[in-house]
């Protein structure tokens, strides 16, 4: 007990369900000290935490700087566009690079898939993936799967609806590990062509109605529709998309209960869900914000207990 | 593995009666003060010390929390095993307050140095005191001592003070283990 059975956070799929618990657990502890009114612990001022970001980020970026710095880390930034990678230089020089100026921790988000698990062979630092491509966002689906647990009182049991682009969204493929992990029912809903081919292997269910999905479900986590990952068009036109998979006021009223709406953000507003869903009380949308500073600071505390001296 | 009854229900009964006394006697009615106890060990202390002042003293408005010192210790990826975190309570402001911290045995003096810290989150106290029911002698590694001990003992290194108390352990004893 107390201890994760992983070295690096590279996805859901390498963790168990005693470390999710772990997790949370220690996340509890941490989202009580940042509503302190000093919100800062001492726990990792030998750690130094470099922030490579190879793909834009606004959210997860900030929650992670904000988790190492309540946590005194030292911390560094990296964004690829003011970096030697447009000068040509690879993944693995780059990164030993900066972990030569004695860096403990590397946080990346890279636009390909495996790229996390490919550093974590080749260097000599804890890895926790922010992102890789279409793959997975494992701190994003531990804050969802933490904030239904906040919200309902647990996991396990539930039903959880994720609608949208899933094709192209790692935080379908992590949220869909972690859930089930916990032992939640998953199902999918969204336009054919934006739902991944011979995913019910993995144990999901598909549903393109989404009517008959909200009624399923106590959760829904609207996912946005990425338009810069689509190279050719899956839908006819962004309306049309709204009227049969945009979630609205009227919708929520004509179900015989009361959902939960999630969204990892960033939202379209009008597109996957309309303003008054966003801000309503049935949407825990900035909850999840705030939880995933308490989560990403319970990952990266223990994964820096692991790391030796 | 041998052990030794340092003290039984009977004497650490007498002790927290004096204890209690002694808080009374510098603190009045408790309007400034508050009771922290440090977890894991010494909320059993805090708690069981808070309810003699209520029900024995008739002390009122005893302001009570737990601290736990988890995230500024010292040993940090340090020690063997891995660190366990505990729940800190604190619904109060402790700004301008007369706080006692309350822990069971004081050994290396390192936890109290680690509460000092933890307890500048939650505001600038007015002063700090420290109880325990414990004080292992000759032990010390900061310049730390209590202001209300309930015994002093002589302890060698492979010994270990053990504290039970009857809500988690069954029964009230210290007992001396050696390893």
């Amino acid at each position: 007990m107390s201890e994760l059975s992983v070295n690096h956070l590279l996805g859901i799929k390498y963790l168990n369900k005693k470390d999710i618990q772990l997790i949370f657990e220690t996340a509890d502890h941490f989202k009580e000290v940042i509503n302190r009114p000093i919100k800062k612990v001492p726990s990792l001022r030998d750690i130094t935490i470099a922030n490579l970001f190879f793909e834009n980020s606004t959210r997860t970026k900030l929650s992670f700087e904000l988790a190492e710095k309540r946590l005194s880390a030292d911390v560094i930034n990296f964004s690829s566009a003011q970096s030697s990678v447009k000068k040509g230089e690879t993944l693995i020089d780059t990164v030993n690079n900066i972990l030569s100026m004695k860096v403990d921790m590397v946080v990346m988000r890279h636009p390909n898939p495996g790229a996390g698990v490919f550093l974590s062979k080749h260097v000599n630092a804890s890895i926790v993936n922010a992102g890789d491509g279409a793959h997975e966002h494992p701190t994003q689906a531990l804050l969802d799967s933490y904030s239904i647990r906040e919200k309902l009182g647990g996991v396990g049991g539930k039903k959880v609806l994720i609608v949208g682009d899933i094709l192209h969204s790692r935080v379908a493929l992590s949220n869909i590990f972690a859930l089930q992990l916990q032992g939640a029912e998953v199902m999918l809903c969204g336009p054919k062509t934006l739902i991944p081919k011979y995913v019910d292997k993995i144990g999901v269910k598909v549903e393109t109605n989404l009517v008959k999905a909200l009624n399923w479900c106590d959760v829904a986590n609207m996912l946005r529709v990425q338009n810069e990952r689509m190279d050719i068009s899956y839908f006819p036109s962004t309306r049309e998309y709204t009227q049969q998979y945009g979630v609205n006021r009227e919708l929520l009223d004509s179900l015989d209960k009361e959902i939960t709406i999630m969204h990892p953000g960033p939202i379209n507003r009008g597109v996957e869900i309309t303003s008054d869903v966003a801000d309503s009380k049935q949407s825990i949308i900035l909850d999840q914000v705030q939880n995933g500073v308490a989560v990403r600071m319970a990952v990266i505390y223990l994964l820096a207990s692991k790391i030796k001296q | 593995m041998s052990q030794k009854v340092l003290l039984n229900a009977k004497e650490v009964n007498i002790i927290l009666h004096r204890l209690a006394c002694q808080l009374i006697e510098k603190h009045n009615d408790f309007s400034s003060t508050v009771l922290i106890g440090l977890q894991p060990r010494g909320v059993f202390l805090a708690d069981r010390l808070a309810q003699i002042l209520r029900e024995d003293y008739k002390v009122k408005n005893i302001e009570l929390g737990h601290l736990d010192i988890t995230f500024f210790r010292d040993d940090f990826r340090r020690s063997e095993k891995p660190l366990e975190a505990n729940t800190t309570k604190i619904n109060f402001i402790v700004e301008d307050k007369n706080i006692v911290f309350i822990d069971d045995v004081l050994y290396t003096g390192r936890s109290i140095r680690a509460a000092l810290t933890a307890i500048q989150s939650f505001g600038r106290p007015n002063e700090i005191e420290l109880l325990t029911l414990i004080d292992r002698r000759f032990s010390r590694h900061l310049p730390i001592q209590p202001d209300y001990r309930g015994r002093q003992v002589d302890v060698i290194n492979n010994e270990k003070v053990k504290v039970n108390w009857k809500e988690h352990d069954s029964e009230d004893s210290v007992y001396l283990i050696e390893k």
